[in-house]
């Protein structure tokens, strides 16, 4: 069922792209039925699931490489599943909303599809082979949904920075996944959480799976791509960024944990990256204007306390992780969604230009945004206060350096308190953070959004309330999360626990938050001050640029775009390995019998007197037909010999290399240059006797070296029998050795490609130079001389 | 241009008997001297005939694909010759063959390595009209 699920997913997605001119907005009403079939599957699971049934099953991928497709559904992916695909529907639903009647938005749909796709897959993936499979689709779904606006260059740029950093430590984690599962001899998932492997490359390995899982969750350093895929449209922000992409990193670390935070280095370094994320993500976000962006670097900040709270991997922080990646999809993706509708309908999201919103429709909006942001600050009673007072709750029964890690999170949640309310006032008196511009002008105000348009924020925040007042409506499905994690942890949250030491933290929580936020000019002027004159975007720009300077600087170096020198390391490398050889072995078999037959000696004579006269002609054409008339001597040598492929092989090469080489020389002077130096013609002359020399002294070698009998003799003798052909040769080409060739029809492809696009460089240069201007200046000065 | 009509009529003679002599040794490879390769080579002198005698118009009126599109049927064939008996869990490029009798043609015998073979030879003739694409004069490539 689960693989029928994926299937129709891709199948869907597909589907939607390829009728996208004719469905517009309506593709989001066929790609939700995906999602919104998962989402039943999983409705229908879900008991057996949550008292500790584990549903598996297992498709035959690649068998002649060991490689299947095991998907596992236990509590916890029950849970992602609820992120993933009910969320993932309800923006669907969103979507038809915010989109007009385009292509465009079919596309989006199409492509949305695709990544729960993929989406789901990673979350149910019990191969790691499988989840890599799907966590580099939803690498690639979303660099496509992140540039979906291809003609905006800040949209390509926020794609190919999220596919880079998303996708390079993506193949760190795969090397991370293969460390691993060779040390446990299983690359299945659940059975490298219950057996974990031990010995020092593992603690390497999951360095390198850290690597992909920070990345992907936006994680200090590698966050600098989340802030800027915001450029994507509002409902693909809202899914990608809140509910689904960005909680792939959280779930493998929280998967992983419970075996694995003991080995290595892994608590100090997920606990340090998830905490400094955490402040430094909060920090950020008290300062755009951009209601996108405050929101991002927020996201930020609640993924580095998410990685804190799972990467512990002890059972009542595990336990509390579960609350908050369930209370966070929730106000995350209702407060897209709102800021999503005033972008739609103001045009604008920029604290400074918001306009005053009044009308019941808008009454709605603000108080679905009010409510997520007040749920994002953890005030009760709603779903991000239990969760919140869950983490405090867990980490003061730690020892001493949990009680560090508890400080470091209460003065991320401060911080946290303080830009849900930036947002939050922003939206409803938007006069109080900056002096708007456009109140007093008389322009109208913006239309009030439709129903549909708010409803799917509208669920969410009822969410958000609901299961904050009434606990128990989330605690089973949050308790089979945990519990599939780590045995011993347990959910049972509950709005009161009585005056308790986290409810005091809490309290000074939004104590500070409100006096941040208070005070929140003073506090900008300060950061303003202290703020490092880098941001991770910048140290991003940084390193692409260095990159491509660098690759310019070998390029140039190994490149240098002179014929004669290409030429001249080319001949000199084909001398210079069999001199190598020859010096190596001591082995001379003598001169072998120079004349086997009388037949020969008129086909040398043509080969070596049509190879002489080609060096001594002046004209180009001459020389060219003397080497087809040394070329045609060798296959009647090969005649001769006994050897018709060969021979029928070397008649075509040589025809064809006279064709072109008469198409090349058109284009140049009729006779070869005099006016080369003394000293170029002289290493001309050493060049290619010295080649001359050496491979007729490696032939020689090579022919009397053999000491065993010639692989030639089983191949022949195996051909017929195996192979079913008589033609050995033929047989050896497309069977035996069928991989080379393979190898070198690709290589020939590549040349074709290669030697086209040198041609057509001379020709389309000037129709290209505006194309040109537009690269970089590195790029742009690699063309060849 | 002056044409030679000799040129051309005896060009236009050739060339389909070259083709089929192509096909011959591509599919006469696995048991006779020939194959994919050869036979790539031998339809490529054909068509280097055809541009010696008329230019690139007549070279791009043999085929309706361009020459890209030919190059990349014959790598997707032989990479999916290699890799389908691995779907199947078998090693890569084992062969299989099929055999039939269908009316005509007496006892017909295809083995997957001329599957296999046909890829190769489809990129040869790729390669040669990519070649003749980027070196020819026929004026304007589009």
């Amino acid at each position: 069922m689960v693989h029928l699920l994926l299937t129709a997913h891709a199948v869907v997605g597909v589907a939607v792209l390829l009728a996208r001119g004719r469905l517009r907005s309506r593709a989001f009403l066929v790609g939700i039925v995906p999602p919104l079939a998962s989402v039943a599957w999983a409705v229908t699971r879900a008991g057996d699931v949550l008292d500790g049934e584990v549903v598996t099953s297992r498709a035959e991928w690649v068998a002649g490489l060991g490689l299947a497709i095991d998907v596992r559904l236990d509590g916890f992916a029950l849970l992602m599943i609820g992120l993933v695909s009910g969320i993932g529907s309800l923006v669907f639903a969103y979507g038809r909303s915010y989109f007009g009647d385009t292509v465009r938005a079919a596309q989006v749909a199409g492509l949305l599809t695709l990544f729960a796709g993929a989406m789901l897959g990673l979350v149910l993936a019990d191969n790691v082979m499988f989840l890599f499979v799907c966590w580099e689709l939803t690498s690639i779904t979303s660099y496509l949904l992140i540039g979906n606006d291809d003609r905006d260059p800040l949209a390509r740029a926020g794609a190919l920075q999220a596919l880079l950093l998303t996708g390079t430590t993506g193949l760190a984690m795969l090397g991370g996944f293969v460390v691993l599962g060779e040390q446990a001899g299983t690359y299945r998932l659940s059975a490298l959480v219950e057996h974990p492997p031990e010995g020092p490359a593992v603690a390497t390995g999951l360095v390198l799976v850290l690597i992909g899982a920070f990345a992907k969750s936006a994680q200090y350093p590698f966050h600098s791509w989340l802030p800027g895929a915001m450029v994507a449209p509002t409902p693909i922000s809202a899914y990608l960024h809140s509910a689904a992409m960005v909680k792939a990193g959280v779930y493998l670390i929280a998967v992983l944990a419970p075996a694995f935070a003991d080995v290595g280095v892994w608590r100090p370094l997920v606990v340090g990256v998830g905490l400094f994320t955490m402040i430094a993500g909060g920090l950020r976000a008290l300062r755009p204007h951009d209601l996108k962006q405050l929101l991002a670097h927020g996201t930020v900040s609640q993924l580095g306390f998410l990685v804190v709270l799972f990467g512990l991997g002890h059972d009542a922080a595990t336990a509390a992780g579960c609350a908050l990646l369930a209370a966070h999809g929730l106000f995350k993706a209702a407060l897209f969604m709102t800021v999503g509708v005033v972008d739609h309908q103001a045009h604008t999201r920029d604290l400074r230009e918001l306009p005053v919103l009044r009308g019941r429709r808008w009454g709605v909006v603000k108080g679905i945004a009010v409510v997520s942001a007040a749920s994002m600050a953890a005030l009760p009673p709603l779903a991000g206060f239990l969760a919140k007072e869950a983490a405090y709750d867990a980490l003061l029964h730690g020892g001493t350096a949990e009680r560090w890690v508890l400080a470091g999170i209460v003065a991320g949640s401060a911080l946290t308190v303080a830009y849900s309310l930036r947002l939050a006032v922003g939206l409803l008196r938007p006069s109080l953070i900056a002096a708007p511009f456009a109140e007093s002008d008389g322009a109208p105000p913006p239309p009030p959004p439709a129903a549909a348009f708010v409803a799917p924020a509208a669920v969410l925040a009822v969410l958000s309330v609901a299961v904050g007042v009434a606990p128990s409506l989330w605690n089973g499905v949050l308790d089979g999360a945990a519990t599939a994690l780590d045995s011993d942890a347990h959910v049972h949250l509950a709005l009161w626990h009585g005056v308790s030491t986290p409810l005091v933290l809490s309290a000074a929580t939004i104590g500070t938050g409100v006096v941040l936020f208070l005070a929140r000019r003073p506090v900008a002027a300060v950061q303003a001050r202290l703020a490092p004159p880098w941001s991770g975007a910048r140290v991003y720009d940084e390193v692409v640029a260095r990159l491509t300077r660098a690759a310019g600087a070998v390029t140039r170096f190994a490149q240098p775009g002179s014929l004669p020198v290409y030429a001249a390391v080319i001949l000199l490398t084909a001398a210079g390995a069999p001199l190598l050889a020859l010096t190596v072995g001591t082995w001379w078999p003598g001169w072998p019998e120079v004349v086997g037959s009388f037949s020969y000696v008129p086909v040398a004579a043509l080969l070596v007197g049509a190879a002489v006269a080609a060096t001594l002609m002046r004209g180009r054409f001459a020389s060219a037909l003397l080497l087809g008339a040394a070329g045609y001597g060798m296959a009647l040598l090969f005649v001769i010999q006994g050897a018709p492929d060969l021979a029928l092989t070397q008649f075509g090469i040589e025809t064809l290399s006279i064709l072109l080489f008469l198409l090349v020389l058109r284009r140049l002077p009729d006779s070869f240059s005099q006016r080369t130096p003394k000293i170029g013609r002289a290493l001309r002359v050493i060049v290619a006797s010295s080649v001359g020399v050496f491979v007729f002294l490696m032939a020689i070698a090579a022919a009397g070296a053999r000491s065993r009998p010639p692989v030639s003799e089983e191949m022949t003798s195996r051909a017929l029998s195996e192979a079913g052909g008589r033609n050995v040769v033929n047989v050896i080409l497309v069977d035996f050795r069928g991989l080379d060739t393979l190898g070198e029809i690709t290589v020939l492809v590549v040349a074709a490609i290669g030697a086209t696009a040198l041609a057509r460089a001379r020709t389309t240069r000037r129709g290209n130079d505006q194309a040109a201007a537009a690269r970089p200046p590195e790029v742009a000065g690699e063309v060849p001389r | 241009m002056r044409r030679s009509t000799i040129l051309d009529v005896t060009v236009g003679l050739l060339f389909d008997a070259v083709v089929v002599l192509s096909i011959y040794l591509l599919f006469a490879g696995h048991n006779e001297p020939g194959g994919g390769f050869v036979g790539g080579l031998v339809a490529g002198a054909g068509i280097g005939l055809r541009y010696v005698a008329d230019g690139m118009r007549s070279v791009r009126a043999i085929l309706p694909f361009r020459p890209w599109t030919v190059l990349a049927a014959g790598l997707v064939t032989a990479a999916v010759t290699t890799l389908a008996p691995m779907v199947l869990g078998r090693a890569p490029l084992e062969a299989h063959s099929w055999e039939w009798d269908p009316p005509l043609l007496g006892h017909v015998k295809l083995a997957s390595t001329t599957i296999f073979d046909i890829g190769v030879y489809l990129v040869v003739v790729g390669l040669l009209l990519m070649l003749l694409e980027a070196l020819g004069d026929a004026g304007e490539p589009e």
